[in-house]
């Protein structure tokens, strides 16, 4: 089954000094304070969280929901943002596959998709034998998880008593945490341009195209950065 | 619980799930040492890059009744203290929380 060893030292990951624990909650604490104003209770704030454990799917999910659209606007919005989970988890599990593991644990860790646990685990991935990475994978996603249950519970039952400046002070602490967390993982010549060029030309792209801004940023920025690198290393 | 709300989290997390379960599934033949991980890992970095800029640049929900340039400042002092702590990613974040509502409700 799930190597405890190394699930535990998955899920103790998240609590190291530089964890991201403290801006993942306080992400969800503003994801919970608004699905209370759309009108969710806790419990379906809590099922969203856990079936869902994507902010920016949330985020589109609570402002369609806004607007009154269509289930089938709301899958092909939400798809379109999160289509991004694609590209990171074909980058992500051929580093944890081994002939070893059932396959089980691949489509099932594959919810743990997200930027806060992908990248531990990107930074974390070469101490773990390869064996066991699947295992460690597992650990970080249910931490994770688990601190953005913590978060939406939060902030359910406390948004009443937060104001609208600190509320503006929780939805900026996501995007910085995840820049540092971006610039700190720029340590080969591809990364570095691929993160460049994504800040450049994500905003530029949505003066055009709002939809699909993300993903032609990515695959754009993506793949110069990737034929510069080649053709350095080459 | 209401059935419009379960039918839209239902519907999100259906959609979500579908890209991380496409990952998982085709990503079963990629070698690491590939050419085409690395290109995918490229397109990784510059989505989540991309994703990050418009949420500050373009941002959606209660953030967007901050300024441009209140949050502007915020994440360009943010990353200086990430640069001066030996690159914690606690200290930024905790202070990116705090700048924007004082600058917030000062400006």
């Amino acid at each position: 089954m799930i190597n405890k060893n190394f699930f535990f030292k998955g899920y103790r990951s998240i609590f190291t000094h530089d964890s991201p624990a403290i801006a993942l909650t306080c992400c969800f604490i503003a994801i919970g304070a608004l699905f209370k104003n759309l009108g969710f209770n806790i419990q379906e704030s809590i099922f969203s969280t856990v079936l869902t454990y994507a902010l920016p799917g949330s985020l589109v999910m609570a402002e369609s929901m806004l607007i009154g659209a269509s289930l089938l606007n709301i899958f092909l919005a939400v798809w379109f943002v999160n289509a991004r989970l694609y590209p990171m988890a074909v980058s992500l599990f051929p580093l944890m596959m081994h002939k070893s593991q059932p396959k089980w644990k691949y489509y099932f860790s594959c919810h743990f998709i997200a930027i806060s646990a992908w990248l531990i685990m990107k930074s974390n991935y070469k101490k773990i034998p390869k064996e066991y990475r699947i295992d460690y994978w597992i650990g970080i996603g249910t931490a994770t998880v688990s601190v953005s249950v913590i978060g939406t519970f939060i902030g359910f039952y406390f948004s009443e008593f937060m104001n609208k400046d600190m509320m503006i002070g929780l939805a900026i602490l996501n995007p910085v945490y995840f820049l540092c967390m971006m610039v700190g993982a720029s340590k080969t010549i591809q990364v570095t341009l691929s993160v460049l060029l994504g800040i450049i030309l994500g905003p530029i792209i949505y003066l055009f195209s709002p939809e699909w801004s993300i993903l032609l940023a990515g695959v754009i920025g993506g793949s110069i950065a990737y034929l510069v690198g080649e053709y350095n290393v080459s | 619980m209401s059935a419009n709300i379960v039918y839209a989290i239902l519907v999100t997390s259906l959609a979500t799930f579908l890209s991380r379960f496409l990952g998982a599934l085709t990503s079963q033949g990629i070698k690491k040492t590939s050419k085409l991980f690395k290109w995918f890992n490229c397109l990784a970095y510059a989505t989540l890059a991309a994703l990050i800029a418009r949420t500050i640049i373009f941002p959606a929900g209660v953030l967007i009744e901050a300024s441009y340039y209140s949050r502007s400042i915020v994440v360009i002092l943010s990353l200086f203290i990430f640069f001066i702590s030996k690159k914690n990613f606690v200290y930024p974040t905790i202070f990116s929380a705090i700048c924007m509502a004082i600058i917030n409700n000062h400006i």
